[in-house]
């Protein structure tokens, strides 16, 4: 890959991404110098500069991320944890360094982040193993993992299907009751009923950090003390948070967390388990095969502790490393820098399309918190066509459920359109978005 | 904006997608052969539900009841209006030809003597996300047809 050097003017008002800028809030002039290390930001679609508005969905790579990958192909390429040579040990190096980066990201020690496929994987991973625990596997050891009969599950009704199906799944394997917590007609979670819902037969608690629809910061402290109360496990699903504001696991004090890496500026097909150590070496496997075990006999096996004991089979290492310059491409940015930028954003996001007759928009009301995300309704025009009509603008949106039928249903609707930022997105940007959304009615000739 | 959008929302298309003709669903039962489909797009939640009567052979009666994007309802609308009256051998073999140019990514043009309105689609299948928006009702129609011929 030809890189190409960029000249960077650092100015007070611009302060550089490194971190000694820890402090001074990110402006428009930072985030232009930012879209630089972004090649698909100069972009053009539909004959216009492309308007990124789908990072919640995927992002995209900066230069850093792109050339780790690509200098792991070129120098480093080979398995990890096997082989004597020296490729292999320098591959398996910065595998692991990429563990420590990524685990140090969320405040997790290295050796309780497990590499998955994404969060989805992440989840089916404790469900499966907690399955396997009612199975009997994992012996005395794993009990606190069994469920059953007369036992129960409980998400919430806002949940991405990754963090539902698993469970249901789980569920119907085993014979327990999954349970949810219910949102009222704004889309708050009704903590009142949290504490009727979760009682002595909740095994696990799982739910999302941050919504991926509504944007709300779910209330972690209460549902946490609720689910510790009665001895249940608790999973965080990050995939809105990790890669937008400051996460720390220890403060969270949850037993699991997910994250996928093409929603934190990584490449996919990679992803992280959290999860705290003594749980970790607990859990019985859910994927088996070579490079988790220590001793195989044609009968049987015994396993590697965490994290290894969980990564089956060759893994994903260009992804792992590349992850790695992700996070550190935030962490130099700062992520409370990141999220002071995209509060704004939403906020901003919220303010304009309140202003717009016809537009309805999901969650919480201009001025509360929400993250830089904000999934919408236009009266009279159905999402598929508000996605269509912005993208012949060049801007990039999502349009559907988003992977959350239940929640659309409980709100009315079948489909909404979804505009998300990221540290990349100017204000500019948003304001474009809103000036299209603005003439949408009237090209449809919405009444 | 790109000129795309106007080709691809044309005035015909917008009409039919406000006016839906042959919606709501009614009940064809005095029809000779009745028949219905319920076909929906997992992706965006697009969903139709049509009923067709068949009487010696002809579509005598059409009507339907759905819910999605402009393209979806207007193609059931411009069916409707295109295929009752027309033998049922002569309505699967303008299917066909709908299929035919939806699928051809602009490589085929719409006949506007067999589609009538219908040919105002054509733009669409330069779009691929959306061809499966067009033909949703064009599938209800197909198998409500089989229906009721069983």
């Amino acid at each position: 890959m030809t890189v190409v050097a960029k000249p960077v003017t650092l100015t007070p008002d611009s302060a550089g991404t490194g971190a000694d800028s820890a402090g001074a809030a990110m402006t428009d002039a930072e985030v232009h110098r930012i879209r630089n290390d972004f090649p698909i930001l100069g972009t053009e679609v539909n004959g216009t500069r492309l308007v990124y508005l789908d990072s919640g969905a995927t992002s995209q790579n900066p230069l850093s991320v792109l050339e780790a990958e690509q200098e792991f192909y070129e120098q480093r390429n080979a398995a990890v944890h096997r082989g004597a040579h020296a490729l292999a040990v320098d591959a398996t190096d910065a595998y692991e360094e990429a563990r420590a980066t990524v685990a140090g990201f969320i405040g997790a020690r290295t050796d309780e982040l497990v590499w998955t496929s994404n969060a989805t994987e992440g989840i089916n991973l404790v469900a499966y193993a907690m399955s396997n625990a009612a199975l009997g596997r994992g012996g005395e050891a794993a009990r606190r993992f069994s469920v059953g009969p007369g036992e129960n599950i409980v998400v919430t009704e806002m949940e991405h299907h990754a963090n539902l199906v698993p469970w249901q799944e789980l569920a119907a394997r085993t014979g327990a009751e999954l349970r949810f917590v219910p949102i009222d007609d704004d889309g708050a979670l009704r903590l009142e009923s949290a504490a009727a819902v979760i009682d002595h037969g909740t095994r696990m608690v799982a739910f999302s950090h941050a919504s991926n629809v509504l944007g709300t910061i779910a209330p972690v402290a209460e549902l946490v003390g609720l689910a510790q109360e009665v001895g249940a496990l608790t999973l965080l699903d990050a995939c809105q948070s990790v890669p937008h504001l400051p996460v720390d696991v220890k403060a969270l004090d949850v037993d699991f967390l997910v994250f996928s890496g093409h929603k934190m500026l990584g490449p996919t097909g990679i992803g992280a388990l959290y999860g705290r150590a003594e749980l970790l070496n607990a859990m019985p496997p859910f994927l088996t095969g070579g490079s988790m075990i220590t001793t195989v006999t044609m009968e049987r096996a015994e396993y590697l502790p965490a994290p290894n004991r969980f990564e089956a089979g060759t893994q994903r290492i260009s992804q792992a490393i590349a992850l790695g310059a992700a996070a550190n491409y935030l962490r130099e940015t700062g992520m409370e820098r990141v999220e002071d930028w995209e509060m704004r954003l939403g906020e901003r996001l919220v303010t304009g399309l309140d202003a717009i007759a016809g537009v309805r928009v999901l969650g919480p009301a201009a001025g509360l918190p929400r993250i830089g995300l904000a999934a919408f309704d236009v009266d009279g025009v159905h999402a598929h066509d508000v996605g269509q009509f912005l993208d012949d603008r060049g801007i990039a949106v999502r349009v559907g459920h988003h992977c959350a039928q239940p929640l659309h249903r409980r709100l009315g609707l079948t489909a909404t359109t979804r505009a998300s930022t990221y540290l990349y997105t100017t204000t500019d940007e948003v304001d474009t978005f809103l000036d299209a959304v603005a003439r949408i009615r009237a090209f449809f000739g919405a009444r | 904006m790109g000129s795309g959008l106007e080709q691809l929302y044309q005035q015909v298309i917008l009409d039919h997608a406000r006016a839906r003709y042959g919606s709501p669903l009614q009940d064809h039962t005095g029809e000779g052969t009745t028949g219905e489909s319920h076909q929906l797009n997992p992706v965006c939640g697009d969903e139709i539900t049509l009923r067709v009567g068949v009487r010696d052979g002809v579509v005598t009666a059409l009507s339907w009841d759905g819910a999605g994007c402009a393209i979806s309802m207007a193609s059931a609308s411009v069916l409707t209006e295109l295929v009752q009256g027309l033998p049922r051998d002569e309505v699967i073999s303008l299917v066909d030809s709908f299929r035919e140019v939806l699928r051809s990514r602009g490589r085929i043009e719409a006949d506007e003597e067999v589609l009538g309105d219908a040919a105002a689609f054509a733009g669409v299948s330069r779009y691929p996300a959306r061809v499966k928006c067009a033909m949703l009702g064009w599938v209800a129609l197909e198998e409500s047809l089989l229906a009721a011929n069983s």
